[in-house]
């Protein structure tokens, strides 16, 4: 009790609320999370040995790659069907994780912002989501190489 | 004479009437609790226009026009339209204003707009500077969205704390001349600060600025919150208004039965609003449908309508900035003359 009298009133306010919100029920958002992210990654190695069986040719590295851009492909799709953030809304980080909530962040703006225009609109504005997540991937990704070459 | 009551009330003598109002909302707010009684429900949220930003404008004009038309009178007979919205640069309300042809005001105090028009509009009825005063306000859930927060189509959660803004715009036309309920008083609101800094919850944000007025509001006209039949905040959502209630509470001032909010009751549970309604369009549309009618009927005859707003932007809040927020405060009484039809 005597360490509250010391602090300001919005120290109070903002301790009163952090109490009284709402807490998102962590246990259902993980199984539902779980179970969607899960079932894109199925559909994923679903459509690798696919390519597989269809193209015997085709190596593992290769089909690896058209997998993603398949589902890279489907998931903007269903991002400009206005399905994805239907998904998104009861997956949380199961349809965010994936490759295809990348593809879903870069879609979803450029379709958002296609009415200011090609350049000022849809290219400026296609990043602003995602942008972030590549600088930082390229950072990191650059500090590692430089670690990796010394060591 | 003196027509201010303590430090920030207002009185209109004349009292203002308002004499004709219409709401106009869109389809998620027309599955909601008050289907019954707004004037129109949009069947597209673009309303046929080619762009969200277009189809605020059209709601704003459509409501406008439709109020006008209500009240018999024609567009330039219009002294004065005040009105507002959330766009940056009020860009809706003012390209609204351009139709008409007529002398405009364009006001901001984010979603406590509604009732900041009518305390500015009864001012200048009152003082006999202009004789039929238009404020409109409203908003839409898909330019509110792209301009504060994520792209539609992205699939992000929002947090439980949130709230969905209202697709809607509300009109009001205030006379001295004509029948319609009365606007009596008025409390303007100081920005209140009390360190919030997370914009998903504008109602704890918004929450003590609408302690504040409604507390000078009862003190300046030695009033308790018995008196009225409604008191109706605009859009703390049901955190911000069980906030609010703690607040008074502790001021010595007991909100009970008589208190709800506008972003509380407009949608129902099935809708996953999370907190409820919020934006201009909330109060506006939920005044100039569900309170008006309820007080032709009788059910209201002194309502208490305190419109609350969150005074931030993007920037200020990606700069760490905390949020303010604002209450305006109208007092409506009921026009006797209307038959009573409770229900």
């Amino acid at each position: 009790m005597k360490k509250e009298k010391h602090l300001s009133r919005n120290e109070q306010y903002n301790i009163y609320v952090e109490a009284k919100i709402p807490k998102t029920k962590s246990f259902p958002s993980l199984i539902y999370s779980f179970l969607v992210g899960g079932v894109i990654c199925m559909i994923g190695q679903g459509i690798n040995d696919g390519l597989m069986a269809i193209f015997p040719t085709m190596g593992q590295e290769e089909a690896n790659s058209w997998m993603l851009i398949i589902l890279i492909f489907i998931a903007s799709l269903l991002t400009g069907l206005g399905w994805y953030d239907r998904i998104g809304v009861f997956a949380g980080a199961g349809s965010i994780v994936p490759i295809t909530g990348f593809s879903n962040s870069i879609t979803s703006p450029a379709v958002e912002f296609k009415k200011e225009g090609i350049i000022f609109g849809l290219c400026v504005k296609m990043f602003s989501v995602a942008g972030p997540v590549i600088v930082c991937g390229l950072v990191i990704s650059f500090i590692t190489g430089i670690i990796y070459l010394f060591f | 004479m003196n027509n201010k009551l303590g430090d920030q009330t207002i009185i209109f003598n004349n009292k203002p009437r308002i004499i004709s109002n219409y709401s106009i909302v869109g389809e998620k707010e027309g599955n909601g609790n008050f289907k019954d009684y707004f004037h129109y429900i949009l069947k597209d949220d673009l309303f046929g226009e080619k762009s969200f930003e277009h189809a605020e404008q059209k709601m704003l004009q459509f409501a406008i026009e439709h109020s006008i038309k209500n009240a018999n009178l024609k567009i330039n007979e219009i002294d004065l339209i005040i009105g507002g919205d959330l766009l940056n640069q009020i860009i809706s309300a003012s390209f609204t204003a351009r139709h008409f042809d007529r002398p405009f005001l364009g006001v901001y105090g984010a979603c406590s707009t509604m009732a900041e028009s009518l305390a500015i509009g009864s001012a200048f009825v009152n003082g006999g500077y202009f004789n039929n005063v238009v404020c409109a306000t409203g908003t839409h859930f898909s330019t509110a969205e792209r301009q504060y927060r994520f792209p539609l189509e992205l699939g992000n959660q929002r947090p439980p704390t949130s709230q969905w803004t209202v697709t809607g715009a509300g009109s009001s036309v205030l006379s001295l001349n004509g029948t319609g309920h009365k606007i009596t008083k008025a409390t303007l609101g100081k920005v209140t600060d009390y360190g919030i800094k997370d914009v998903n919850n504008m109602g704890a944000a918004m929450a003590p600025a609408a302690m504040s007025t409604l507390i000078s509001h009862f003190q300046d006209t030695k009033t308790t919150p018995d008196d009225y039949d409604l008191i109706l905040t605009g859009d703390l959502g049901k955190l911000g208004s069980e906030i609010l209630m703690d607040l008074m509470e502790h001021n010595g001032y007991k909100l009970g039965k008589n208190y709800n909010d506008c972003g509380q009751m407009m949608f129902n549970n099935n809708q996953k609003t999370f907190q409820g309604g919020s934006g201009c369009g909330c109060s506006a549309t939920v005044l100039n449908s569900y309170v008006l009618k309820k007080m032709d009927e009788g059910v209201f005859k002194n309502v208490l309508f305190a419109a609350t707003g969150a005074l931030l932007s993007t920037l200020s809040s990606q700069q760490g900035d905390t949020v303010p927020g604002i209450c305006h405060a109208v007092v409506i009484e009921r026009d006797e003359s209307k038959k009573e039809n409770k229900k």
